[in-house]
């Protein structure tokens, strides 16, 4: 096993983001297939694939991670690798072949990351796949830093397809989006799949699940000495009795707390950590008085250590007695804190106070980009239901950042493709309120459809808003199944989101450009007189795509080149009236109110000229800067 | 020399992950270690934004530079800096791009956002402090996305490499008038620098 990968001639050293390090790690490991779905931290393996177009490689988005796990579980059913890749929530997505996944077994080698996000920083929950791998009765590996990741994505390989089982590999997103400099090994070619041999074995039944449930428990054994590398003691160079076991990049933070303290401390690094590595665990604890636990996210490597110290009356310090945090990221500071005060019992002192307080500066959480056709499609809907109370379920995505003021158009949000059924859940409830469900194309194809037939089976009551910019925007812009065009940017037929809610069941759709303020009205107005399940296409061009593909030409008719627009926006000073109706209503970034002056401004490097501002001015002051209009000025 | 931190600052969108690409990149191709974290995903819509970038001879382990610990700030506005000012060595160097970014929300609630409180509250505190119109680069180079290389231009000597090195690395990831521009940028960041701390450029 280890002579088909680790071969010891390392190639030159190259600098990789983390993601980068394991499309690498799956690559050289002659995997025959990737697929995914986008998800922060994780989507840039994927990508990775997918622009170096390896040849003899098939590598897609697919349409969400379910999907996306199934598709490989068949190459790996004929005995090919595969890699496939997801954030840690799209685990959840993809648990129901998961853990059928595990009774059956694989025949090529098969590798699922799943990328964790303590913060969490940019997810819906701080979960942790170790307890997924867990419950699952899958290894885990969890790499410490983008080197690792690469030589663990390689191994995991030759793990799965040795004991037939698929393989999670967990990195942080302080994995994930840190680079490293990584000398990669010797590439292997794609490995040749024998093809599918037919066998009662791929078809899974009450009775071979029992079988296959004997098999599971007793492997167990095996797994640990396939896995037993990755778990490492390491003595400092004097003695001690104080034990620190840590994992991840929680790791990394360790080590480096260590040198910053100069304390000394007996590491146990978990790499591995389920199955978790017990016999490893006892030879760490031999002679130890003391152990703390650093890990972000669950307290894994510290139950799996309770009973352990509690046999040898170790007292046991992390999560449970609130040592560490139970929630948010690390850091090397917090360790060093937390270290001085278990090895030396030092309290901390509260750091001076400044001689002078800073100014506060200006928040920024995230918000939509100028010129996004979300914020345009919001206000459509804001503006047509006017005062009326009126409930807008949200999904996951960009437009989840719709919920900010001044929009304040996100009422809820829970996971993809969510916003469409509770919306249905809240018709039950809220019989006189028009109910708006918000859903982006990507989300849509992702898991929105069974809840739009759903509602239609079910004689539901709901407006549908598709708010259709042609990719997946929050992750970086991957192509999707509506735009005609592979992961690897080759020609596919391009589904059309109005044809799917037709065939759904939905008869009434509306199909409206998002950048036509009144168009747009208007169609929800019709929309809200109708009753039943209803549904608007706002279709306007993501403008971070539009951007990059063509700056001239980005609003003039979305989704279709058309007339050549003018390129920004401009506020003729001498007739605004300082109203700020402009930035109050809209909350685009590019605008802002000159103070001395009391008239609005708009920066002409971050405005589109989607013009959405001139529509709402009362006075008619913003116009196109070809047309007339002054100078920007700041 | 032990590890060498620099801290990057901004907002989405202003290049800050390019910039500590290109010192990472720099450092490995001089031979040494190189880590670096960034900020990616959500942030990026006009969120602030971090990267950290280390480099040593030796072993580098935690990817995020520990607060007091940063050889170099480079703040691409000044909020931004004044936010991640505490990131600073006592002593350290730090470069801050003079022109700020309006916040949505300070516009929405009517807060005023000028720079000057928060420059005169880094010049309080940073005396290898270098500032950078914005404004100028943008002007001199053809673009306001330059702004990045110009203040890599100006923390160059800080970060201990020759300005060549820098200009290598840009070659190996750009070329024609991308690259140009960009070479005028680091220019006029580091004829900044060459003008001695405190001086505004432009």
């Amino acid at each position: 096993m280890e002579a088909r990968t680790m071969k010891s001639r390392t190639m030159k050293s190259l600098l990789w983001m983390g993601n980068e390090a394991i499309a690498h790690g799956a690559l050289h490991a002659g995997i025959t297939l990737a697929s995914g779905y986008p998800g922060t931290p994780s989507t840039e393996a994927l990508e990775t694939i997918a622009r170096l177009k390896p040849e003899g490689v098939h590598v897609e988005w697919s349409v969400n991670e379910k999907v996306a796990l199934e598709v490989a579980a068949g190459a790996c059913y004929a005995g090919a690798r595969a890699l496939v890749t997801m954030k840690q929530v799209g685990l959840n997505v993809a648990s129901d072949p998961l853990m059928s996944l595990n009774y059956i077994g694989v025949k090529g080698g098969m590798v699922i990351l799943a990328a964790d996000d303590p913060g969490p920083i940019s997810s819906q929950t701080e979960q942790d796949t170790r307890r997924f791998a867990q419950f699952a009765r899958l290894p885990v590996l969890d790499p410490s830093n983008p080197e690792e990741a690469y030589a663990m994505t390689r191994a995991a390989f030759d793990i799965s397809e040795e004991l037939r089982v698929p393989v999670i590999i967990r990195p942080t997103t302080r994995v994930c989006h840190a680079c490293a400099c990584v000398a990669p090994f010797e590439p292997l070619p794609p490995k040749p799949p024998e093809g599918f041999r037919k066998g009662r074995e791929w078809v899974i039944f009450p009775r071979l699940s029992y079988e296959s449930k004997k098999r599971i428990v007793a492997r167990e054994q095996a797994l640990s000495d396939a896995l037993a590398r990755f778990n490492i003691i390491e003595e400092p160079p004097e003695p001690t009795d104080c034990g620190i076991a840590c994992g991840g990049i929680s790791y990394a933070y360790v080590k480096e707390a260590l040198e910053r303290t100069g304390l000394q401390c007996r590491v146990l690094k978990v790499g591995a950590p389920n199955p978790f590595p017990n016999e490893i665990a006892e030879r760490f604890l031999d002679g130890l008085s003391r152990v703390i636990v650093a890990e972000e996210l669950d307290p894994v490597i510290e139950d799996a250590l309770r009973p352990l110290c509690a046999a040898r009356r170790i007292p046991l310090r992390g999560k449970a007695d609130a040592s560490l945090p139970s929630a948010g990221e690390y850091s090397v500071a917090a360790l060093a804190d937390a270290l001085r005060l278990f090895v030396g019992g030092v309290k901390l002192e509260s750091p001076g106070a400044r001689s002078e307080a800073p100014p506060n500066p200006p928040a920024r959480p995230p918000v939509l980009c100028a010129g996004c056709p979300h914020r345009a499609s919001f206000y459509a809907v804001k503006r047509a239901v006017g005062a009326r109370r009126a409930i807008y379920c949200g999904d996951i995505g960009c437009y989840t950042l719709g919920n900010a003021p001044p929009l304040d158009m996100v009422d809820t949000c829970l996971c993809m493709g969510a916003g469409i059924t509770i919306a249905q859940g809240l018709r039950r409830t809220e019989r006189d309120t028009p109910i708006f469900a918000f859903i982006g194309d990507s989300t849509f194809f992702h898991t929105g459809m069974p809840g739009v037939l759903n509602a239609v089976y079910n004689n539901s009551d709901i407006i549908i808003c598709v708010l259709d910019n042609r990719t997946t925007g929050m992750t970086g812009q991957q192509p999707h199944p509506g735009i005609g065009k592979t992961a690897t940017g080759e020609p596919a037929p391009a589904a059309d989101i109005g044809n799917i809610l037709n065939a759904l069941g939905v008869d009434s759709v509306r199909r409206v450009n998002a950048f036509d303020l009144d168009q747009a009205e208007r169609a929800v107005s019709g929309a809200m007189d109708e009753s039943g399940v209803r549904a608007i296409l706002f279709e306007g061009p993501c403008i971070a795509v539009a951007a990059r593909v063509k700056p001239q030409a980005r609003n003039a008719d979305p989704l279709r080149s058309g007339a050549e627009p003018p390129p920004y926006m401009t506020v003729r000073e001498s007739e605004c009236v300082g109203c700020k109706i402009c930035v109050r209503k809209l909350g685009c970034p590019a605008m802002s109110i000159i103070r001395d002056k009391r008239i609005a401004a708009i920066d002409p490097a971050l405005c589109t000229g989607c013009g959405l501002c001139a529509k709402v001015c009362p006075v008619n002051c913003i116009v196109h800067s070809t047309n007339g209009g002054e100078a920007a000025t700041r | 020399m032990s590890t060498m931190s620099c801290l990057l600052c901004g907002v989405g969108g202003q290049g800050t992950v390019l910039a500590s690409r290109l010192i990472a990149q720099t450092a490995m191709r001089l031979g040494y270690f190189a880590r670096t974290a960034e900020t990616i995903g959500m942030a990026q819509r006009g969120g602030s934004v971090v990267s950290h970038v280390r480099w040593s001879r030796g072993e580098v382990h935690s990817p995020l530079i520990p607060p007091g610990e940063a050889d170099v700030l480079i703040g691409f506005e000044p909020g931004e800096a004044v936010r991640c000012i505490d990131y600073l060595k006592p002593n350290g160097f730090a470069v801050v791009g003079g022109s700020p970014i309006p916040s949505v929300l300070a516009a929405l609630s009517g807060e005023s956002y000028e720079a000057e409180p928060f420059l005169a509250y880094i010049r309080g505190r940073v005396d290898r402090l270098i500032i950078i119109d914005g404004a100028r680069v943008a002007e001199a180079s053809g673009s306001a996305k330059s702004l990045n290389i110009a203040l890599i231009g100006a923390a160059c000597g800080a970060l201990k490499f020759n300005a060549d090195d820098i200009i290598v690395t840009l070659k190996e990831r750009m070329t024609g008038n991308i690259l140009d521009m960009n070479r005028r940028a680091f220019e006029i960041g580091a004829s900044a620098a060459a003008r001695g701390y405190g001086y505004k450029e432009g």
